[in-house]
């Protein structure tokens, strides 16, 4: 990877980052009534509203309140909610680690269980287990989060009583250390799984295809004609089917974020989902616009992440 | 066309689309109640008088899901509508124009794609008020990256070919070639991306009736899973049926679009035989 390649990556950042805060920009302005009241959300009093005029120069040119804002987003200043009486900042902070152990756990659970699946189906293409993986993969992708969330709940949980039906841990006992992380564990499973499926099968897909491809490539001609045995002629196709995962990932990080906010509704997770349901009851519009541009700005990071790590994979990427 | 039919996946889907189309066009001659009218017990698991029961406030949750099926795909109609004459053009005009211009749009494209959708709907809802109209807008604001990029794809290759030149030798302007000669061949590739994103949108759709922000004047199968949340205990049919009705959907759209991809692509050898 050249550092040129890098440079032209990192370039494609910052019209990315400028989109993203005049889209939030302009939602506000255009908003009905006075942007002071999606910037301070419906709550507040007149001298908060002034404060908060004052803050954004909303007296000032439209322009140059487009600069404020900016400015102040990019300093991690996301606004102030009312409601809870704190920054946006600091409430997303809070719930932040319980949703990206959900996530992270998720990602990792339908990896590994994708690259598994995607493979079983390639190595036995068009016959009963490939075919049987493939309509599992559609019906999966095509499974609405939450309604996999609600038949989990109602079978899993309330059904046999395995699982917990909601939270993150039992309110009932105060466990601390091992205990407490394995009670912690207890509560993931089912949020995790269930967010898992919906990534499962687009892994499972893409990995299929990948190793499918790659199957009939001439390297893997040579591989089976020099011997190998089938275990390692297949962790040669892996490798290259591999590498579409990696650059997906990056892709679905918004829908990752969309799918838990979801599946922790259902199970009253207490992450950004909770944060993001009781604001939108409360119309607390901070809080929504900081969810936004957490989100946002994750799936650039992600994206420059996994761009870098493909050209590093893959030393055909060249930015010319 | 009738070549997708010839694939189960394929007939499958088309078969599905067609289906939940007309019973989302006659779903007020089908319904066999208002979906807010309360017309029995509530909370009445399956009958013969109602097929998938009745909810807490005791309306009809057949009739609800027929009218929350109209409503997904009134805006999935909708928002593929604003999508796809914003992707054509914006391909179509970067793959043809080539150079800046071209560079411009792509970055513009990135910087559009990247937006989380769901996210950006809600604070639209939240702001202007709940509405499908504003809905169907974001959304297809924000769904035309995709479509813009299969369309440019296309362009770039065909805009080179010898007909485009022999169609501009013989007086046509670079509009009429694009409208007569370079579109309908990037259609199949189009086709596709369009199905997955009307798949896209209905899944965000209703994931924004769950959270409660969908409009509370048409029935939506988002707000019908998020009323069930509440019942889970006493009424899985709430939650079961409107649920599988998403699912449906999205799966008809999805094996639509692979079986169409299946068509644009022959020789991609990564699809194997269709399924």
């Amino acid at each position: 990877m050249s550092p040129r390649y890098l440079l032209r990556r990192l370039a494609h950042v910052v019209p990315a980052v400028a989109g993203i805060l005049v889209v939030a920009f302009v939602v506000i302005q255009a908003a009905p009534g006075d942007p002071v009241l999606a910037l301070a959300g419906q709550h507040g009093d007149a001298a908060y509203h002034a404060f908060i005029r004052q803050k954004f120069g909303l007296d000032r040119p439209v322009l140059e309140q487009l600069l404020v804002y900016a400015g102040n987003v990019i300093r991690g200043d996301l606004g102030h909610s009312w409601v809870h009486g704190r920054p946006v900042a600091s409430l997303v902070a809070e719930r932040l680690p319980a949703t990206l152990l959900l996530m992270t756990t998720a990602l990792v659970l339908s990896s590994l269980a994708g690259v598994l699946l995607g493979v079983a189906a390639a190595r036995r293409a068009d016959r009963p287990t490939d075919l049987g993986v493939r309509l599992a993969a559609l019906v999966g992708y095509a499974t609405p989060s939450f309604w996999l969330a609600q038949l989990a709940a109602l079978t899993l949980a309330l059904g046999t009583g395995l699982f917990p039906v909601q939270g993150i841990s039992d309110a009932r006992r105060a466990w601390t250390g091992w205990r407490h992380a394995l009670d912690v564990l207890h509560h993931l499973a089912l949020p995790a799984l269930v967010l898992a499926a919906n990534e499962l099968a687009l892994t499972a897909r893409l990995v299929r295809a990948g190793v499918v491809d790659a199957l009939g490539a001439e390297y893997i001609r040579t591989a089976r004609a020099k011997g190998l045995p089938e275990r390692a002629v297949v962790r040669h196709a892996l490798r290259n089917a591999l590498l579409p995962v990696v650059t997906v990932i990056g892709g679905r990080v918004g829908m990752l974020f969309t799918g838990a906010v979801l599946v922790e509704t259902v199970f009253a997770w207490p992450g950004l989902g909770q944060l993001l349901l009781s604001s939108v009851q409360t119309r607390d519009t901070p809080v929504l616009l900081g969810l936004f541009l957490l989100v946002s700005g994750a799936v650039v990071v992600t994206n420059l992440l996994t761009d870098v790590a493909y050209a590093w994979l893959d030393p055909r990427i060249r930015y010319e | 066309m009738s070549e997708i039919l010839r694939t189960p996946a394929g007939l499958a889907g088309g078969a599905l689309t067609v289906a939940l189309l007309l019973l989302a066009a006659l779903a007020p001659v089908l319904a066999p109640a208002d979906p807010f009218a309360s017309v029995g017990a509530p909370l009445m698991p399956p009958s013969w008088s109602h097929a998938l029961g009745t909810d807490d406030l005791g309306r009809d949750v057949y009739s609800a899901i027929l009218h929350g099926t109209r409503t997904s795909l009134v805006v999935a109609l909708g928002v593929v509508a604003i999508a796809a004459t914003l992707g054509v053009f914006v391909g179509a005009v970067a793959g043809f124009r080539g150079g800046s211009v071209d560079e411009l749009l792509m970055r513009g494209t990135e910087a559009v794609q990247i937006m989380p959708r769901f996210f950006l709907a809600v604070i639209v809802v939240a702001l202007f008020g709940p509405g499908l109209d504003r809905v169907v807008l974001v959304l297809g604001l924000t769904t035309w990256p995709a479509i813009a990029r299969v369309v440019r794809a296309e362009t770039l290759s065909l805009a080179r070919r010898e007909f485009v030149d022999a169609a501009h030798a013989l007086g046509a302007t670079t509009g009429r070639v694009v409208v007569r000669h370079v579109l309908p061949n990037a259609l199949p590739t189009a086709l596709v991306v369009i199905s997955l994103n009307a798949a896209s949108v209905i899944l965000l759709e209703a994931g924004l009736g769950f959270i409660g922000l969908g409009d509370p004047r048409a029935m939506s199968l988002g707000y019908l899973a998020s009323n069930a949340q509440r019942f889970l205990r006493v009424a899985w049919w709430m939650a079961v049926f409107p649920g599988a009705a998403i699912a449906l959907a999205v799966l008809a759209l999805n094996l639509l679009g692979d079986a169409l991809g299946d068509l644009a692509n022959p020789r991609r050898p990564s699809r194997g035989r269709p399924a």
